[in-house]
């Protein structure tokens, strides 16, 4: 279970807090207007920016001062998620060993890893070689093998177009629906949300709202959904 | 910005940065201790402060005023060799700086080739001595640098913009002033503060060419106190004054700098629509043209003297040669693992004391060293390791301005990833940080093993009889009536700075996607 | 592989075989390489004496004596070669040489009387032109003559102290006055006495500051005559080159013998065509032919140390001053 307790993050003019806890196995959207403060939420739950006040739990466990590295979590950002200089099977391996050191059977989940998003026998490839598809597939991959219990995803797909991206939230769907794990996800699409998500949490006007199940918000939305969507 | 709770790899460039404070402090505080104080500099001293000024700034200005034109033109135009120019503005910055001058004055000295030419009009003598000589060598020596800082400018522009210029007709006067001249407002007073700090230190060239006690430098003074008057405290004073004068000239080129003028990508002749001819098309090949006959000319002339002494050359010539490469190897190695350290600590202030070994000279290291290892062990004995040293301090700040931007980008483009991934230590080294900077890197080690080979350094403070290095055998053979064997040692001199600097870039190559 | 040891002696001690003997000398560069004095100098001292002679080459002269003082006492040099006379006083009052027995029937235009330091060769300093041009006699001749000059810093070169001294010899308050009217001819000024000597064979002026037995390189080295020294009409200033043994040496017998060797005719011998000086102690094979055909000045100059540090500086700064207008 992932808890934010009390949780006040603040820079400059900007501010957010968040009080409410998510419950494992979870998946749920992170909604709201651009620049309400959905990545900046992400980057805080993932370590890379401290927050203000309040505390981040994961099972209880206190998270501040874990590196970004050391946490239970996996993330996908907007871009810039393969290492372009590195073939396909490294890329996913890094998911295993940061220093790269693969058993046999390390090497075997890798490739098995691959072979699930559907670029078995790609490996050897540079990203450069793939198209933007395969490279949220590799990059899934790479999620598959890190098997961590909390998936935080940065509207990875953005740049894809429509039919490739519902593909990829299946794949994702289907992805922590088979390890069980927690996915909280940023995007602007209330469509993506509809598909995946069983909550959703709303971001607007400095709150990060408690999730609330998905079906009822986009069937009655709220004020401040409401005007979201227009 | 967000700050980063996990600084990985930060502590290293910390140790580092006190490292270098460490290395140029002890050496000076060494002199201080033994000469039991400072002397106040006299109004010789100060002469040399002003003249100092004077010739960096003059230099400074020429060079870059000198540089617009040429990368202008090499930013606009597309033509074959345009490559091998831009190649070929990295040329003077790594030549060793006496066979630089023995190029010019082939050229421009009074048997030179352009006195020559004059002759034959009825024109000249022309005389070289002086203080435009001094500014003419420094201009040869920093043009092409301010050329590469402005022409990273330039391709900086998004080529979107120069499109839609092209998609507007603007006339070329509103292209400049809309696209260039804001562009130029951020680069050149960077550009003229790097070379300005640079030219605070020269003394060879202010020495051979400044034409009488007129052209006395700083850094002259400090060698004329510590081995003629044997004078430790006014050197030591001298050398905190220039320390002082370059510290300020590398915080201010810090603070003002965008362009590092590393080599990535230059010679990549981005498209552009909006090439002007006419007159304008011909005024940018007689520039480039120009700059090209003043920048081949005296590597030219150094080629031509160095032909005929080849067949004349010593038995030392060999071990010379393998002590000048054993040298440059290590001081290259040591430079960039040095910067990527610093770098590591993505810090302005870190990055400004990796600029500072520019201020210091190499005598004044030299002897503080010497003072410190005396003590301890006969400092002849660590001729090599010290030289490295040296070298490697005087060669940092080119080098870390190649890096640490470059640094700055990885960590940007990759650095969150590679956070998640928990990439830390060697594994951030081995996988993300070596491959991406492979090409900065190389450039970098090019740059260090070039400057050092060239360099005359403190080997001839801690020198002893087997530790001949090639600029000292040339050294030798000038002082032993034999100049045209030391015209072949400067040939010879001048392919190898050449050769390393090629290979560690080629080794570098392009970086991956 | 004798080089490898630029790399390996930096880690390891370079003591040879206990038993032998070493006996440092500490010189200025031009003494080491295989064309100078110093390999021939040292394989026939080793000869006869058994032991291993080790050379330190640093700079020149003045970096030579700097080098000592920087050392100090613990300097692991046993014999200096290569101080000079107008270093002398600098070098004595710094307590570092030891007195000597060693002396020789001396061939120097001046009585050596000097306890401390041996003279092993000297020169008179001259300008140096190309033969058929006409070349002025004197300093004043110069002055108002066109011929170009290049001379060498007197604060950072040998040479150009011996230049300095020269004219204030000669003229003592009117040096000032010299050296303005000489302004007009003199090129440039450098570091060092190579890059004159070098800028000069470029042609780069008409005349350099050099010695008198330069032409005698030429002819004996390179079969050219083409190059003179003038002997000026004020006379020409001397250098006289010595060697001392160090106060804390310890080896100070075979200090004492290699002085003695330094004087000697095996390496007087040597001398003059590797470091092209005349001998201090004429060799009994007599001089080579092509110093017979170069100019001997009638007059030869020579400041006491003493005398030579104490106007240093006040002709320094005539110098600067006269040439910096």
């Amino acid at each position: 279970m992932l808890e934010l307790k009390r949780l006040e993050i603040r820079q400059q003019s900007f501010r957010l807090s968040a009080d409410f806890a998510v419950s494992a196995g979870r998946r749920v959207a992170v909604i709201g207007p651009s620049g309400a403060g959905k990545s900046t939420l992400l980057s805080v739950i993932a370590g890379f920016f401290a927050q203000t006040s309040g505390e981040v739990l994961w099972d209880g466990q206190l998270l501040d001062g874990v590196g970004p590295g050391k946490r239970p979590i996996a993330m996908l950002f907007q871009d810039g998620n393969l290492f372009p200089h590195l073939d396909i099977a490294r890329n996913v391996g890094l998911g295993i060993s940061p220093a790269l050191r693969l058993s046999a059977q390390d090497r075997a989940r890798v490739e098995d890893a691959l072979a699930r998003v559907g670029l078995g026998g790609m490996g050897a490839r540079l990203p450069s070689a793939l198209s933007g598809g395969q490279q949220s597939r590799a990059a899934l991959a790479r999620i598959l093998v890190q098997n961590r219990p909390l998936l935080l995803l940065d509207e990875p797909f953005a740049a894809l177009g429509p039919a490739l991206r519902v593909e990829m939230l299946d794949l994702v769907s289907a992805l922590v629906r088979e390890t069980g794990a927690t996915l909280l996800m940023v995007s602007h699409d209330p469509e993506d949300a509809r598909r995946i998500a069983e909550e959703i949490i709303l971001v607007d006007d400095g709150v990060a709202h408690p999730p609330e199940d998905a079906a009822a918000m986009l069937a009655n939305p709220p004020e401040a959904l409401r005007r979201y969507l227009g | 910005m967000a700050q980063r709770p996990v600084a990985i790899g930060r502590r290293s460039g910390y140790v580092a940065a006190a490292l270098i404070l460490a290395l140029l402090g002890v050496p000076l505080l060494a002199i201080f201790l033994r000469a039991g104080g400072g002397v106040l500099p006299g109004p010789s001293d100060w002469a040399a402060l002003r003249f100092t000024l004077t010739q960096a700034s003059l230099s400074a200005v020429f060079s870059v005023v000198l540089a617009l034109p040429v990368a202008r033109a090499l930013a606009r135009r597309r033509f074959p060799g345009r490559r091998l120019m831009v190649a070929l503005t990295g040329a003077p910055f790594i030549l060793p700086v006496v066979v630089a001058v023995m190029g010019l004055l082939a050229i421009f000295g009074a048997r030179g080739l352009l006195n020559g030419v004059a002759a034959h009009f009825g024109l000249g003598p022309w005389r070289i001595y002086g203080l435009h000589g001094v500014v003419l060598a420094h201009v040869f020596f920093n043009m092409p640098l301010a050329v590469r800082m402005i022409l990273q400018g330039w391709q900086a522009i998004p080529s979107e913009r120069f499109r839609l210029a092209a998609q507007l007709d603007l006339p070329p006067r509103q292209v400049f002033r809309l696209l260039e001249w804001p562009m130029l407002r951020q680069v050149l007073p960077g550009a003229m503060a790097a070379i300005f700090a640079i030219c605070l230190a020269s003394f060879a060239v202010a020495l051979i060419l400044g034409g009488g006690p007129r052209a006395t430098t700083v850094e002259l003074a400090i060698y004329q106190a510590f081995l003629f008057d044997f004078d430790l405290g006014r050197a030591a004073v001298l050398a905190l004054m220039q320390t002082s004068l370059v510290a300020v000239a590398a915080i201010l080129a810090l603070l003002v700098t965008r362009m590092d003028g590393s080599g990535t990508g230059l010679d990549r002749a981005l498209p552009r629509w909006d090439s002007p001819g006419g007159w304008r098309r011909l005024a940018d090949g007689a520039g480039l043209a120009l700059a090209g006959v003043f920048l081949i000319g005296p590597l030219l002339a150094v080629a031509v003297a160095g032909l005929s002494g080849l067949g004349d050359l010593p038995s030392g010539l060999w071990p010379a040669i393998g002590n000048s490469v054993v040298v440059s190897l290590l001081s290259a190695l040591s430079t960039v693992v040095v910067a990527l350290a610093l770098s590591a600590a993505m810090s302005r202030v870190v990055q400004g004391i990796g600029l500072l070994p520019l201020a210091l000279s190499p005598l004044v290291l030299g002897t503080g060293y010497f003072l410190i290892l005396n003590p301890v062990i006969a400092p002849g004995r660590l001729a090599l390791p010290v030289t490295v040293l040296v070298n490697t301090l005087m060669a940092l700040p080119f080098s870390l301005r190649v890096l640490a931007p470059a640094y700055l980008r990885v960590e940007a483009d990759f650095g969150r990833l590679a956070d998640t991934l928990a990439l830390r230590g060697l594994s951030r080294l081995r996988w993300l940080l070596l491959p991406r900077l492979r090409a900065p890197l190389g450039f970098a080690a090019g740059l260090a093993g070039a400057l050092s080979m060239g360099d005359l350094g403190v080997i001839t403070l801690f020198g002893s009889e087997d530790r001949q290095t090639l600029p000292l055998l040339m050294y030798r053979l000038m002082g032993a009536y034999r100049s045209e064997a030391a015209a072949s040692c400067g040939l010879i001199l001048m392919g190898l700075s050449f050769g390393i600097f090629w290979l560690f870039d080629r080794g570098g190559g392009k970086s991956h996607a | 592989m004798k080089h490898l040891g630029f790399v390996a002696g930096c880690l390891m001690a370079t003591q040879a075989a206990a038993q032998t003997p070493v006996l440092n000398v500490y010189t200025y560069d031009s003494f080491v390489p295989e064309w100078g004095p110093g390999p021939a100098i040292e394989k026939a001292f080793e000869m006869e004496c058994g032991c291993d002679v080790v050379f330190t080459a640093a700079g020149d002269g003045a970096a030579l004596l700097s080098r000592l003082r920087l050392e100090g006492a613990r300097s692991e040099a046993d014999v200096v070669v290569g101080l000079d006379t107008s270093l002398m006083a600098q070098a004595k009052a710094t307590g570092l040489f030891a007195e000597t027995d060693v002396s020789a029937k001396y061939d120097l235009p001046v009585d050596w009387i000097d306890t401390t330091f041996v003279p092993y060769d000297w020169g008179y300093f001259a300008f140096v032109g190309n033969v058929g041009a006409k070349h002025p006699t004197s300093f004043k001749a110069l002055a108002e003559s066109d011929t170009t000059i290049v001379i060498e810093d007197p604060r950072s070169s040998t040479p150009g102290l011996g230049l300095l001294l020269w004219v204030k010899e000669v003229y003592g308050e009117e040096a000032s006055e010299i050296w303005k009217g000489l302004a007009n001819n003199i090129v440039t000024v450098t570091p060092g006495w190579s890059e004159a000597y070098g800028m000069f064979l470029d042609g780069e002026a008409d005349m350099v500051l050099s010695y008198t037995t330069s032409p005698a390189y030429h002819i004996i080295a390179e079969d050219d005559s083409s190059k003179e020294a003038v002997a000026f009409d004020e006379g020409n200033y001397m250098q006289v080159e010595v060697a001392a043994k160090m106060a804390n040496t310890d080896q100070p017998e075979l200090a004492d013998r290699f002085l003695a060797f330094l004087v000697s005719d095996a390496a007087q011998a040597v001398l003059p065509t590797t470091n092209w000086m005349y001998p201090a102690v004429m060799p009994v094979g007599g001089l080579a032919e092509g110093f017979k055909q170069i100019v001997e000045p009638e007059k030869a100059l020579l400041m006491t140390p003493d005398q030579a540090e104490a106007v240093r500086s006040e002709a320094l700064e005539e110098w600067r001053s006269a040439l910096s207008q």
